[in-house]
């Protein structure tokens, strides 16, 4: 049943809340009763001028009449039931029409269920590869087993010397000590790690975290350019290390050069006018197609702008640099999804990949991926490469798309070629 | 003198421990606490058992009980490996790499003790 089918049941009930007779709003809408008795039970379709006058009559918006508030419900419903899991999809404006509260609660627990996901990723992320907790686990299991294993000589040994005793209780002593501050360290990082605002543990992730929160876009470099950046490293309350100062300054010296060669306006109207082609771009703009993807993922958040996303990692898969789109969860440690095609290009560099992608949560989006190398070119050593993959959100224009995940521990795909090891979304 | 273990591990304390332990088990016990190196002292040194940590400084475990098993004269020496790493895709590494015996800290001294008598015993020590 279309949409607006359901438009004659809201005129139905608004028409009855006011206590007006179905023959009165005939008369006063010049109709015959009959004709709105078919409309009143969806029998007819309903638009143009006599909505208008109905709506008129009743004191309704014409819209909330023919559309309804349940829009962001059927949306939602329909993300929550996702592309083939078997719900009757053909049947939710019904469904919405008949039972808004149900499909109201079923929206809100289809969203909190996503939250829960990309908590649930955040914190796998963060036991699996956080290399602070790791080392520290390793220093609790050595005091552990010092203690243990001291410990129980002690008590195994009633004839010990008087020297060993003494050592040994001191060597207790300093495992038990070791253990008390390794704790408190432990403590500690993980209220950094509750503290979302601040505190985070390495250089890259206090970086991550000041780009995030300023949205991608430096409007003070696209105003002022370089000069500005030593004030930005001084009072940004993210970093907190010399280490991370000394990443963001370099990025934000990249980030002034693409100014530089792609200003805003010029670049945003380019941008605007190619459909965020980034091909077209870096033809017109004589540069190379990484300078785009950063300056396309720099542009400030529009209307007219679809949702970008930009990944960059080194030849080892290390994530450098990460803006995830909305609907497209980007790993912050660790392996990413093999089928990304990030990864082809980085098997394949200097060649551009272009490909159409759906992300675990049914979000779609244009793909364009190159690798391109790292510093001056030299005979010494092996080569370097950075590879980036730009997401442009295209709801509407990417047809029959490569199903890709976040990575393998929590992505609920069954069935996947590439999957390294189980997830923990799976109930089976 | 008696049969030698060399006990390759960082751990200050954890090597005392387990040095009195062997020791009273009459054992001869020699140590190395450096990743960088620990092949040659196997060389040098020609034990009987070795104990390996698997986090040491300059090289991990893993490499050393790799390049030793390399080694066809190495192939049956026991080697016996001690880590805080317990999880199972270390241990299927280390067996992979021809471990003899795999422990994870906290150990037991008895479990320990029982394992590297049983090693030596099996290749007739």
């Amino acid at each position: 049943m279309p949409r607006s089918a359901l438009a004659g049941t809201r005129i139905r009930e608004s028409r009855m809340a006011l206590g007006l007779k179905q023959a009165d709003l005939a008369a006063q809408t010049g109709i015959s009763a009959s004709y709105l008795n078919l409309i009143e039970h969806n029998k007819r379709r309903i638009g143009g001028k006599l909505l208008v006058s109905i709506a008129g009559v009743l004191g309704r918006d014409p819209n909330m009449l023919a559309q309804g508030g349940e829009s962001a419900l059927i949306e939602g419903l329909q993300n929550a039931a996702g592309p083939s899991d078997g719900a009757e999809i053909d049947q939710i404006e019904e469904f919405v029409g008949r039972f808004p509260g149900w499909a109201e609660k079923i929206t809100a627990q289809a969203q909190r269920i996503a939250a829960l996901e990309a908590t649930v990723g955040g914190l796998n992320d963060r036991l699996t590869h956080d290399p602070v907790l790791s080392e520290k686990m390793h220093d609790v299991l050595g005091s552990v087993s010092a203690i243990r294993s001291t410990a129980s000589i002690l008590v195994t040994t009633p004839d010990i010397g008087a020297d060993w005793r003494a050592r040994f209780h001191a060597n207790i002593d300093a495992e038990s000590r070791r253990l008390a501050e390794t704790s408190a360290g432990m403590a500690s990082h993980f209220d950094r790690l509750a503290r979302r605002d601040s505190g985070f543990a390495t250089p890259l992730e206090q970086v991550s975290a000041f780009f995030e929160r300023r949205r991608y876009h430096i409007a003070e470099i696209e105003a002022d350019g370089p000069v500005v950046i030593p004030d930005i490293l001084a009072n940004s309350p993210e970093f907190e290390s010399d280490a991370a100062r000394s990443v963001a300054g370099t990025a934000l010296k990249i980030y002034a050069r693409d100014v530089e060669r792609l200003p805003l306006v010029t670049f945003g109207a380019a941008a605007r006018a190619t459909r965020f082609d980034p091909a077209a771009l870096a033809r017109e703009f004589k540069v190379d197609l990484m300078v785009v993807f950063r300056r396309l993922a720099s542009l400030p958040i529009a209307a007219d702008m679809p949702e970008v996303g930009l990944v960059i990692c080194d030849s080892a898969g290390a994530m450098l640099f990460r803006k995830p789109p909305p609907g497209f969860g980007l790993p912050r440690f660790g392996a990413a999804c093999p089928l990304w095609p990030l990864f082809s290009a980085l098997s394949t560099p200097g060649q551009p990949i272009r490909r159409d992608v759906e992300s675990t949560e049914n979000r779609k989006f244009r793909t364009y991926a190159v690798t391109s190398p790292v510093g001056m070119p030299s005979f010494e050593g092996p080569p370097l490469y950075h590879a980036a993959m730009l997401l442009i959100s295209d709801e509407d224009g990417v047809q029959n798309p490569r199903p890709v995940g976040s990575s393998c521990r929590v992505c609920p795909r069954p069935d996947c070629v590439a999957r390294r090891e189980p997830s923990i979304l799976q109930v089976d | 003198m008696g049969r030698t273990v060399l006990l390759i591990e960082d751990e200050p304390n954890i090597i005392e421990a387990i040095s009195f332990l062997l020791e009273r088990d009459g054992w001869t016990v020699r140590l190395h606490s450096d990743g960088v190196d620990a092949v040659s002292a196997v060389y040098r040194i020609k034990p009987d058992v070795v104990v390996l940590d698997v986090m040491l400084p300059g090289r991990s475990g893993f490499e050393i009980l790799k390049e030793l098993r390399q080694d066809m004269a190495l192939q049956d020496l026991p080697i016996l490996m001690l880590t805080a790493r317990g999880q199972t895709k270390d241990r299927e590494l280390a067996e992979s790499y021809g471990v003899s015996a795999f422990m994870t800290k906290p150990f037991s001294n008895t479990e320990m003790l029982d394992t590297v008598r049983a090693l030596a015993e099996r290749a007739g020590a």
